[in-house]
């Protein structure tokens, strides 16, 4: 993968940083440019989240892409935030403590690297609370 | 808009096919359809190729003039589109085909559909197929594509109480469907203990729950209804295209364990087509993973959201059951050339209407459906074909 698209100077890439429509009350992340619910009625504003939610279902990823810095066996589950929005994401916890409806909050941890000594790839990994 | 038949189809093996290469793959199955068809060269009006990744399986671009030029229609300038849209590729080129053929801007065309897999190893393949989801939101943050659907197979587990053995089912059901197809990658029987106890690749999906990565190539020609009898005695009419988008990322969807895309297309499909899920004799659906057939035969209709698992379990998906399912052995044991499989399917429906699928014909199949998804459930597209 090149470096500048991971490396590149997005916040929301580090931090749960995303948007929120005024209009229809729904908050999205990573952030959107068009309310897929109000189109060009939406009114859209940067929002922070607050990084807790729950685990709505997960996996045990045993053959990881190459450049996933984690060792298989681990943890691949869907966040629900409570604001709303879910995210795909790595939990760190074992396997067996894994349980759908889990509450989780995010922690900014190192995610991929291109090499040994290549360009590392950060960004959101949600523990159990 | 025009009515649009079948009349002619061809299929080359699916297997790992190291002796031959992309263009070969395509001018095989191009070939075995034209002669099918018994048309000329100079009469295909177009050529839509259903492609997903040539540019980083065989780092090749331009697949439209590649396989028009090793078709022998370069030399008379026929027009050729490559259409993408990852897994569901051959559906769509299908799809694009039938419209330029309905619309009547064309007359006789072709659509194919293939891919060349083999030629980088798996983890490679693995990381191209990723490709179909998000990569800056599901494949950077560690997903793979088992463990996307592995996600939605432990909700639907949760929810629904599917069992890891009636997932297992599916698997040995298109394995034994396999087995009558000449054709298939893997034309030998396994059992739900075979499923169960091979690896676990994405936690509750095994080794044995996952379609494999396959060469092969499919084509059909397409001709107006009106017409269609001068080059067949029986044609397979199309009676509904119909094509879905949805999120590309699975956390996104409105429901993580429905593919909102396949739902779409089919209620477009069936008004098109002005049928019901009963009317339908069988069906060719998308089983990149076991849980995928779970979710068509739902999402399509046939069975209620929650019950795929126990009909695939009594045998309701059977050949002799209610509503045969992937009797070409599916995504599963037939195999999975991506761009191929769309396509696939619609040769496989059509043989069956004809009454030419030998072992595995279903008797007296009129109306047949075909469901091609992309990625996660990203996009849809769904055929309905009657004799």
């Amino acid at each position: 993968m090149t470096v500048p698209r991971f490396w590149r100077k997005l916040k929301h890439r580090y931090n749960l940083l995303g948007t929120h429509c005024t209009t229809c009350e729904t908050y999205y992340y990573p952030p959107r440019k068009i309310c897929p619910k109000c189109r060009r009625r939406g009114e859209i504003e940067p929002h922070r989240f607050k990084g807790e939610g729950k685990l709505l279902t997960y996996t045990i990823i045993q053959n990881p892409p190459e450049k996933i810095t984690a060792h298989a066996p681990y943890v691949l589950g869907i966040v629900e935030l409570d604001e709303g929005p879910r995210l795909t994401s790595q939990i760190i916890c074992s396997p067996e403590e894994a349980e759908i409806g889990m509450r989780v909050r995010s922690v900014f941890r190192k995610i991929g690297e291109e090499s040994a000594e290549g360009m590392i790839y950060y960004g959101t990994k949600f523990v159990k609370l | 808009m025009r009515e649009v038949a079948i009349i002619g189809v061809g299929c080359t093996r699916f297997t790992e096919l190291w002796e031959t290469s992309f263009r070969d793959l395509f001018v095989e199955a191009g070939l075995s359809a034209i002669e099918d068809a018994g048309v000329e060269g100079e009469t295909i009006d177009a050529l839509y190729i259903g492609n997903m990744s040539a540019g980083r399986f065989i780092e090749q671009e331009h697949l439209a003039s590649l396989i028009a030029d090793y078709a022998g229609l370069a030399s008379i300038n026929t027009p050729s589109t490559r259409v993408e849209a990852a897994c569901a590729s051959g559906g769509l080129a299908l799809r694009q085909a039938v419209l330029a053929v309905a619309s009547g801007h064309h007359n006789i065309v072709i659509a194919g559909g293939g891919e060349k897999m083999t030629d980088v190893g798996t983890g490679d393949a693995t990381d191209v197929l990723s490709a179909a989801a998000d990569r800056e939101w599901e494949g950077i943050m560690g997903a793979t594509f088992p463990g996307l659907y592995a996600m939605i197979a432990r909700l639907h587990m949760h929810r629904y109480h599917t069992t890891s053995e009636q997932l297992a089912q599916v698997a040995v059901k298109n394995h034994y469907n396999a087995t009558m197809n000449p054709r298939a990658q893997y034309q030998r029987e396994i059992t739900v203990e075979n499923v169960l106890t091979s690896p676990i690749v994405a936690d509750p999906l095994h080794l044995l729950d996952c379609s494999p990565i396959t060469d092969g190539a499919a084509a059909v020609i397409l001709a107006p209804g009106e017409i269609a009898r001068k080059y067949t005695d029986t044609p397979v009419y199309i009676k509904a295209t119909a094509q879905a988008s949805s999120t590309i990322s699975l956390h996104d969807r409105r429901d993580i364990t429905t593919l909102d895309a396949t739902v779409a297309a089919a209620r477009r499909a069936f008004e098109m087509a002005g049928v019901t899920p009963d009317e339908i004799d069988i069906a060719e659906v998308h089983d990149c993973f076991t849980i995928a057939e779970i979710l068509a035969i739902e999402d399509i209709g046939f069975f209620k959201k929650g019950e795929g698992g126990r009909a695939t379990e009594e045998g309701l998906t059977a050949i002799g059951g209610k509503i045969p399912v992937n009797t070409s052995g599916g995504l599963k044991a037939c195999g999975h050339p991506v761009g191929a499989t769309g396509i696939k399917q619609a040769v496989e429906v059509t043989e069956q209407l004809r009454g030419e699928a030998g072992k595995r014909q279903v008797d007296g199949a009129e109306i047949g459906l075909t469901q091609n998804v992309g990625g996660s459930g990203g996009t849809a597209i769904i055929h309905i074909l009657q004799r």
